[in-house]
């Protein structure tokens, strides 16, 4: 029970790092509270099966299709729906919203309600410690820690990422610097909503697929922002893991520990907050006025 | 006998009558009420005592988000509250509905202060997504204790408050014209001048020696109370308290309600209640359509947000109103000079836009 722990907590925190450091990221750069960031990760999964079963492209082709497409969609819907409302924060909050809705609806009217399942991208598994891990796990695993690090070079290692991180911390002093916070809150949108896509395209094999699969990741990945500090890209990825082995002990060692899972890491989060209020490595807000 | 009904005809001419909106609220106020006499289908009153219900919601989300700056993204937990409790009282206990629904309330009340307790360090960003997490802890413990709380059938079997449809839409029409403007009431009072200060900053408020925190926990237990009620006569109507009560759906349904009226009205929210609910089950009755109503509903909400980014109400209001310059007090909009000091109007329709 311990391996499994281990295991199961590991790759659901490396799932959740995913989405939660891109969510992370948009919120840093442009302070949007995309609703819709999961609905991306729903989308990703959609068109990956799309293109995998039914149109019949390999798995790799339709991996980078569906993650570029979704992706262009983001920027499309940033450009289209959020940018004329930026000014009013209550604005683009239920925009974000109301794409989320859209993309769910546009989902269950194509496919339909039930489960689609996809086959795996690798069959087979390995034994460690005991435990046997299918591949698709391992992939799952090994594309997050590869993406993450990506995302680490980006972010410290490009002029991109410097521009990022300059409006992050300031957007008005970015702007007099001479970056075009416009198109760094684009290329944001576009960096975080790929995280979103990949995690999209290398779960989808492992859980199933609905139009309504976004909606309990979506709760999870604010819990673990929260939890992390907004903003805060090291929050995020140590508030996934802590969420994701929370969740993987809760349901393997209480009973009704499905049932209480969600309840249990929303509850730890609450704990956080009621301790640290800007989370365990947000920067402690100065009076924003 | 004479004086009073003078006194309340002249409050009529000068307070109401001389505003377009105050007059057009009056209006629907009335239709409201005289709707059963004129056409009293089941359907539509099944309805409009459906939207009833949920533009109480809407209105106590208001009063946190809109006028204190808490932008409650479980607002759900306290509709939820008030229906569970008042659901387990008159079921398992046998009171009857009239008094379990103000137990609701009461309950919903308690929830609301322990959860305002708890947030209370808390601003922006942050509370909004951690109140997102009470609805779902609850939601998990009602799973996880099937016995009690019915699990994913919810407690069903409920006795209505009254009979007949047309009964049950006064109920609805009647507690939410009296709660709309107590609530309403209640923010044009100087405690709402209050939170008004509280949103707009926080730390300034205080320093003027106001006790934020108390003001808060006061919202947020009123709001909750509200919310209770509107989730407990919900219950009573449908004869079931269901999970549904506490999903996020329904937490972001009362934040788009809201939104898209525009915040910090009262009337705003009740008025994206009245227009979108009925629009939505109307769209639902359309054998083609009825699939897509959730699709077409988010489509008319960020297709109206785009033209109107503060909300629908307040776009209305400057179309018909204009604002004094001098006395910051609301005219209709033919008027040349301000009704109460005298001040030109015209020149001041630049763009002109209180925030």
């Amino acid at each position: 029970m311990l391996q499994d722990i281990l295991v199961t907590g590991l790759v659901n925190g490396g799932v959740y790092a995913l989405l939660a450091v891109g969510f992370s990221l948009i919120f840093g750069v442009a302070r949007i509270v995309n609703i819709a960031h999961t609905a991306f990760y729903m989308l990703a999964a959609y068109l990956f099966y799309t293109l995998l079963v039914k149109v019949g492209l390999g798995f790799l082709l339709s991996a980078l299709v569906a993650v570029g497409a979704v992706t262009l969609l983001s920027v499309l819907c940033y450009r289209l729906v959020i940018e004329p409302v930026r000014e009013h924060d209550a604005a683009v909050l239920i925009a974000t919203i109301a794409l989320a809705l859209i993309f769910q609806e546009v989902m269950l009217f194509t496919f339909g309600g039930h489960y689609l399942g996809i086959p795996s991208t690798l069959e087979g598994g390995v034994r460690l410690l005991g435990v046997s891990i299918p591949y698709q796990r391992l992939l799952i695993l090994v594309v997050a820690a590869a993406m993450l690090s990506v995302v680490w070079f980006v972010l410290y290692r490009t002029r991109l990422g410097l521009a990022i991180r300059a409006t992050a911390n300031d957007l008005e002093v970015a702007n007099l610097m001479g970056m075009n916070v416009h198109r760094v809150a684009m290329a944001t949108v576009a960096l975080s909503v790929a995280l979103a896509a990949i995690a999209g395209v290398v779960v989808a094999p492992v859980f199933v697929v609905d139009p309504f699969m976004w909606l309990a990741p979506l709760v999870t990945m604010l819990a673990i922002v929260v939890l992390g500090g907004l903003g805060s890209l090291k929050g995020s990825l140590i508030g996934a893991l802590i969420i994701g082995y929370v969740e993987a002990i809760t349901v393997f060692a209480l009973p009704a520990g499905a049932y209480l899972k969600g309840a249990v890491a929303l509850l730890i989060m609450v704990v956080v907050l009621l301790a640290r209020p800007e989370g365990l490595f947000g920067v402690a807000f100065e009076e924003e006025r | 006998m004479i004086y009073p009904l003078r006194r309340a005809w002249g409050e009529l001419r000068n307070e109401v009558f001389v505003l377009p909106s105050r007059t057009l609220v009056l209006l629907w106020g009335l239709a409201l009420l005289a709707l059963p006499l004129a056409y009293a289908d089941a359907y539509v009153l099944r309805i409009l005592t459906m939207t009833c219900i949920f533009a109480i919601f809407a209105a106590s989300w208001d009063l946190l988000a809109g006028y204190t700056g808490q932008v409650n993204f479980g607002h759900a937990l306290f509709f939820g509250a008030g229906a569970y409790t008042s659901a387990l009282l008159s079921l398992r206990l046998g009171v009857t509905p009239w008094a379990t629904v103000w137990a609701g309330a009461a309950v919903a009340a308690l929830f609301g202060f322990g959860v305002g307790y708890l947030c209370l360090r808390l601003r922006g960003s942050y509370l909004s997504l951690a109140t997102l997490a009470f609805p779902l802890i609850a939601l998990g413990l009602l799973f996880a204790f099937p016995g009690f709380s019915g699990g994913e059938l919810g407690i069903s079997g409920l006795r209505r408050l009254v009979v007949s449809p047309t009964a049950n839409y006064y109920v609805a029409a009647v507690s939410m014209l009296a709660i709309v403007f107590g609530l309403w009431l209640l923010a044009d009072s100087r405690f709402g001048i209050v939170l008004h200060a509280i949103r707009d900053d926080e730390v300034a408020a205080r320093a003027s020696g106001i006790n934020t925190l108390r003001y808060k926990l006061a919202v947020f237990a009123i709001a909750a109370a509200a919310a209770g009620f509107a989730g407990a006569l919900f219950a009573h109507y449908l004869r079931v308290a269901g999970p549904s009560s506490l999903e996020v759906a329904l937490s972001f349904q009362v934040v788009i309600w809201g939104i898209f009226g525009g915040l910090a009205t009262i009337y705003g929210p009740v008025a994206a209640v009245f227009i979108l609910y009925p629009l939505t089950e109307w769209l639902g009755s359309f054998r083609a359509v009825g699939e897509l109503r959730l699709l077409i509903f988010a489509v008319i909400v960020l297709l109206v947000l785009l033209f109107m980014p503060r909300g629908l109400t307040p776009w209305v209001r400057d179309r018909i109103e204009t604002q004094c310059p001098r006395c910051k007090q609301r005219n209709g909009s033919w008027k040349k000079i301000c009704r109460l000091c005298g001040a030109a109007l015209s020149e001041m329709k630049l763009n002109y836009r209180p925030r």
